[in-house]
């Protein structure tokens, strides 16, 4: 018992319900006290950089700061603002487009080379996983500006490709193609990591299961959907609300294409752009901490809606 | 079990400890100016003010100031170019903390940042005895009223640079007027040349600029008056400038290039397009990113700016800039001596035009004859400043800029790229931009007025 857990603490607790001793209740105490105690560097971690700023961004939303009125209390008149603003609804319109679209490919690309690369052994196989997986290792800023050179009409490579049928090749960030352009850096970013989700969640299903069902005459193809696919379908609704989440949240490529997109990444982007514009452009921090919340409300309704729909199927968070 | 609670609290303690360290060493860096100079410091005991600023040839013109102050040294950083700096500094009077003493601004962001309260009438500590130096509408576009708000530096004359070896090859001479500048980019065009020009949407100065010169007034505002603003971006002369410069995108005569990108300079390096309609400080700026010094040393040449009615020629300007004391500094006396005194010296401002980064506003410097007549290197030793820059300079009448141009900029650049992509025309942008804009200006509390 002395050596028991701050979980096992609190397991035994619920179970002894008999009156306890003033002794015991000292020890309870004391035990209680060193749970808190093992959790603290992560509260106060917590408490300091998400919780303060939250509620501080929370505050700063709730007034209005004009330029010729100086600074009043509003109630929600922000939100009212950011809800009916042309500029934020776009925005919104576009991520939840983009996710619509985006995360069936990711998920599609990633789930097809995990099934790949488990059922195939070589020393190729180990190496396809590495390459595959490095773009996401390359930082999020590193890999945009990359991609911006090599969508660059002068210096790219797609301008020689076009040029050999004698083509114009596309500038892929202007305002025509820039939803394809992203998609592309995305993919190529986050297909990896999720792979390698995927790719974890097959090695652990014992392999038992699939010689039961080569004896019962499974060919491969029917081993990869009818057994492997359902038994990842908590690693693939795990990566789903992640890639849904990120998106909504789109930032940092457009963020760093927008100066070599001719125009075609504006300021009112995605919501988040559109904030950070707000804020940091335009000095209107207390509409960007509305806009930056009234963002938060979507995701989460997107989130709950998506897990609502979904909670049958998976056991993930239920 | 003990032992465990004590190596909890330990391991607690420490985390926050280490976090203290953290959160104190940041506001350390803010209190204690002058740690991260790009400059040397040359007389340690003096006090130090720091200045923000993005000239190409600032090191020098800091050094300059260093070696010839005993009682006041300059620390300078450059936080980036334009907009990148407006920024951070926007963030820092936000905030209320983090600006430098001496921030470098344009012309057109002076009001943008005086009805925030982030600037010092630099008057009150002396600024008036350089006044001296400066024509009466230089020192006008930094006055309001008897206050001053910065002290002028350089300005940006607009002129019509362009390719001598493209118009030779085609048998063109220089375009008087906008029509001139039409038909003979047609030209080139049939004969197989290159695009004639370039609508970048991240320069909407420059087409605030040339919609000004039709006869446009986009604001009106009066900073002794700052609840009252007077929005007019879609006038006739606003629309037909802006259709103008489309009908030049749809029928393909000019290109859709943000400027001072990477591709942009390797186009005007290569030859791509055969004017560059710009300010006297844009040579400084392309050479400096390597234009001009290859395979097309001495190709450019400049003329004055084309117009609309030559009888009546109109000059406008882009750009030019002025050193301003923020409200933050610590010791506004001595941060208005370095506003007025940085880039003030002759050794400086003879770096700066020689180098072309900047156009002197100085009278010492515009009436030398050194200045008037210097053949230019970079077009190919042509009298530019006498025969085009100077008399646009003078004949330049000022321009009134609104205290939300930031916002103004961010509209006319997002429908100049809708324009360039083919979404819509010059005149629908102009209704966009105008709507956009007086909303945005009610919003903020102000009176609007067409």
């Amino acid at each position: 018992m002395t050596s028991a857990s701050a979980i096992a603490t609190s397991r035994s607790r619920r179970a002894s319900r008999p009156p306890l001793s003033a002794g015991q209740r000292a020890a309870q105490r004391r035990k209680a006290f060193t749970g808190w105690m093992f959790i603290a560097p992560f509260g106060v971690v917590f408490l300091l950089f998400l919780v303060a700023p939250l509620l501080y961004a929370f505050g700063l939303s709730l007034f209005t700061k004009g330029l010729a009125t100086g600074t009043q209390f509003a109630w929600f008149a922000n939100y009212a603002a950011a809800f009916t603003d042309p500029s934020f609804l776009r925005g919104v319109v576009f991520v939840v487009t983009f996710s619509l679209v985006l995360i069936p490919i990711q998920m599609f690309l990633s789930l097809a080379i995990a099934l790949v690369l488990d059922a195939v052994t070589t020393r190729f196989a180990r190496f396809s996983r590495l390459v595959i997986f490095l773009p996401y290792a390359i930082p999020a800023v590193i890999g945009a500006i990359m991609w911006g050179f090599l969508y660059s009409p002068t210096f790219g490579p797609l301008g020689q490709v076009f040029g050999l049928f004698g083509g114009h090749a596309p500038f892929l960030l202007d305002g025509d193609h820039v939803f394809g352009g992203l998609i592309n850096v995305v993919t190529w970013q986050w297909a990896g990591y999720y792979m390698i989700i995927i790719y974890a969640a097959l090695q652990g299903i014992d392999p038992t299961i699939y010689e039961a069902a080569k004896i019962d005459g499974a060919g491969p193809l029917q081993v990869a959907f009818r057994i492997k696919v359902p038994l990842v379908t908590n690693a693939l609704l795990l990566i789903l609300v992640f890639a849904l989440i990120g998106t909504l949240q789109f930032f940092t490529e457009p963020a760093v294409l927008r100066p070599v997109s001719n125009g075609g990444i504006t300021a009112d982007f995605t919501p988040n752009l559109y904030s950070y514009t707000t804020a940091f452009s335009y000095a209107q921090f207390n509409y960007a901490s509305a806009i930056s919340f009234a963002l938060g409300i979507v995701v989460f309704v997107c989130v709950y809606v998506f897990l609502f729909i979904t909670r049958k199927r998976g056991s993930f968070l239920s | 079990m003990k032992k465990k609670a004590l190596i909890a609290a330990f391991s607690a303690v420490a985390i926050a400890m280490a976090l203290a360290a953290c959160s104190s060493g940041g506001s350390g860096g803010g209190s204690s100016v002058a740690k991260n100079c790009t400059n040397k410091i040359v007389v340690k005991s003096a006090p130090v003010v720091t200045v923000w600023a993005w000239y190409p040839n600032m090191a020098k013109v800091v050094d300059n100031f260093n070696n010839g102050h005993k009682d006041v040294q300059v620390c300078w950083t450059n936080v980036g170019q334009g907009g990148d700096e407006y920024n951070k500094f926007q963030t820092a009077v936000a905030a209320n903390k983090g600006a430098p003493d001496v921030v470098m601004l344009e012309a057109d962001h002076l009001a943008n940042y005086q009805i925030q309260g982030a600037l010092v009438d630099i008057s009150k500590y002396g600024a008036n005895s350089v006044k001296k130096n400066f024509s009466e509408g230089a020192w006008k576009d930094v006055s309001v009223g008897t206050a001053v708000y910065a002290a002028p530096i350089d300005g940006g004359p607009m002129a019509m640079i362009y390719r001598k070896d493209i118009f030779d090859k085609y048998g063109i001479t220089p375009p008087t007027t906008w029509a001139e500048y039409q038909e003979d980019a047609k030209k080139v065009k049939a004969a197989g040349g290159p695009l004639f020009g370039d609508l970048g949407s991240n320069v909407p100065a420059v087409m605030m600029a040339l919609q000004i010169q039709k006869g446009a007034t986009p604001f009106t505002y009066d900073p002794t008056k700052p609840k009252n603003v007077g929005v007019s971006l879609d006038d006739s002369a606003s629309k037909d400038v802006l259709d103008y410069w489309g009908g030049l995108v749809k029928d393909g005569l000019v290109g859709t290039q943000d400027q001072f990108t990477a591709d942009y300079i390797s186009g005007v390096v290569g030859g791509k397009y055969a004017t560059y309609i710009s300010a006297a400080w844009a040579p400084g700026y392309l050479s400096g990113a390597g234009v001009g010094k290859g395979a097309d040393r001495g190709l450019f040449a400049s003329a004055p700016l084309p117009q609309w009615d030559p009888s009546n020629p109109v000059s406008v300007n882009w750009g030019g800039s002025a050193f301003a004391v923020t409200t933050q500094a610590t010791d506004k006396k001595l941060s208005t001596e370095v506003a007025t005194g940085l880039y003030a010296d002759p050794a400086s401002l003879e770096d700066g035009w020689k180098n072309q980064v900047i156009f002197p506003l100085n009278q010492g410097v515009l009436k030398s004859d050194a200045f008037i007549n210097a053949q230019v290197e970079f077009f190919n030793g042509q009298t530019v400043n006498k025969d085009i820059y100077i008399p646009a300079e003078n004949a330049y009448k000022g321009f009134t800029y609104s205290p939300f141009q930031v916002y103004y900029y961010a509209q006319l650049q997002a429908e100049l790229a809708k324009v360039n992509g083919g979404k819509e025309t010059g005149s629908e942008a102009a209704t966009a931009v105008q709507t956009s804009v007086v909303a945005y200006a009610k919003k903020q509390g102000f009176t609007v007025t067409g």
